[in-house]
């Protein structure tokens, strides 16, 4: 059994150290050459099962060089990368697939608290449980401080 | 993984001795490109010779940087100067097709816009449609035509500035990425360079595209005619020799456009005349593809 990390993991990849600049450029690379539409998103607000992000930019449908992804990624970092996390998606617009093909996390606050397990009781004694992000105690924007 | 000290030190024996130029000459298939070029363009000797001349420069670094001998990225934005009609996209098209086949960018398309494409129209809009317009160009060549209209002095709130900004920073940090080609008049080119230094000192290569002579006018509408299937007759051919000189005496000339707006039109009123033959039900092949002398004298050029 894998050990779950103090961090977010969402994904793919994330159970990874993090990917350098040149790995990332190599998987959107890949997303273009599949004709895939990439797009940058951040958020603060940190669960495995948070999908819908903000968006940095829109979607690029027509670009066909990873340099160009990176320029967002990195214009990114620069506003929110300090105390956000940053994730590029590939959205495959395929028909009977139309959804969302990659998505990896490129950038993380510097200090994560990680995620703690809550016991709520039900009925007849039954356990139900709940994944919760320390972060997210604070209001947004005072996250990762 | 170079950035280990210790690799560095042992690497410094591992470059070769010799570099076979030829044989990257022959790889790169530079050589069909810039034939293509030869056949498909009429004239524009000093162009094809410029662009001659940066494809050897670009390959010499090749050899350069494969001996270790570093050179740093060379600056490759160019400004193409010249009035309208020389083939100014046709050679950046040819363009960025050598710089793809040596390695200087990844993908080699071209993206083609002019002010309305990167300028916006509101405050706060100008910066993400020039961006927009940036990341498409990413790993080919941006070709910006008539470039001089970014940048309007009589009015200083124009966001015309702004576009010239980002473009500047984009040219000066990702010259790997992209290429910047400005192309527009001589003469108001200079103008533009001159108030904008920035520009004059980021591009490398300046290009000036010569008019073409009536010799030279006259064999690019044989190309055309040729490529478009159709055959001048001898008296066509004549009257056309003839329209040459007379069309550049007058206003809105634009060289090598003009001859093909003059075919444009001839075609027209070939048709014009087929449709309003007598005997339309027996159309021969040489009929659909014969340009005879009238289709071109009805132009208004012959008129008095």
């Amino acid at each position: 059994m894998h050990e779950n990390p103090r961090n977010m993991t969402q994904g793919q990849f994330s159970f990874l150290p993090p990917l350098t600049d040149d790995q990332i450029k190599a998987q959107i690379a890949y997303a273009i050459k599949m004709g895939f539409a990439v797009s940058v998103e951040y958020t603060d607000d940190p669960h495995p099962r948070n999908t819908y992000w903000e968006m940095w930019c829109q979607p690029m449908f027509d670009t066909k060089d990873p340099a160009a992804v990176m320029l967002e990624v990195n214009e990114c970092r620069k506003v929110w990368g300090a105390n956000h996390y940053i994730k590029v998606q590939a959205f495959d617009n395929a028909r009977w697939r139309e959804s969302v093909a990659m998505s990896f996390i490129v950038n993380r606050p510097k200090h994560e608290p990680g995620l703690g397990l809550a016991r709520t009781e039900g009925p007849g004694r039954s356990i139900h449980y709940r994944v919760h992000s320390y972060a997210t105690d604070k209001p947004r924007g005072e996250r990762y401080k | 993984m170079t950035a280990n000290p210790e690799e560095k030190s042992e690497g410094v024996q591992a470059f070769p001795d010799s570099f076979d130029l030829e044989g990257e000459f022959a790889r790169s298939n530079v050589q069909a490109v810039l034939e293509k070029l030869d056949r498909e363009l009429v004239g524009l000797a000093p162009v094809k010779q410029r662009i001659r001349e940066i494809a050897a420069l670009l390959l010499v670094d090749k050899a350069r940087r494969s001996m270790g001998l570093e050179t740093g990225a060379p600056t490759l934005h160019m400004s193409f100067t010249g009035n309208p009609g020389t083939g100014k996209t046709t050679v950046a098209l040819r363009m960025a097709e050598i710089l793809k086949n040596l390695g200087y960018v990844r993908q080699g398309h071209l993206v083609s816009v002019t002010r309305d494409d990167l300028v916006g129209q509101y405050i706060g809009h100008t910066a993400p449609k020039t961006r927009e317009v940036i990341k498409k160009a990413m790993g080919g060549v941006l070709f910006i035509d008539e470039a001089y209209y970014l940048y309007k002095p009589e009015n200083e709130r124009d966001y015309g500035q702004e576009a010239i900004e980002i473009l500047l920073q984009v040219m000066e940090n990702q010259r790997d990425d992209l290429v910047v080609i400005l192309a527009g008049y001589a003469n108001r080119m200079e103008v533009f360079f001159q108030s904008n230094p920035g520009f004059r000192s980021r591009i490398a290569h300046h290009i000036d595209f010569p008019d073409y002579s009536e010799k030279e006018l006259m064999s690019i509408a044989k190309l055309m005619v040729d490529a478009q299937h159709y055959v001048l007759t001898p008296e066509a051919e004549k009257v056309l020799r003839d329209y040459i000189p007379r069309r550049m005496k007058m206003p809105h000339f634009a060289n090598a456009r003009s001859m093909r707006n003059a075919l444009d039109r001839a075609k027209l009123r070939q048709a014009n005349r087929l449709f309003g033959r007598k005997d339309r039900t027996n159309l021969t092949r040489h009929d659909l593809t014969t340009i005879e002398a009238e289709d071109l004298l009805a132009s208004r050029v012959f008129q008095p």
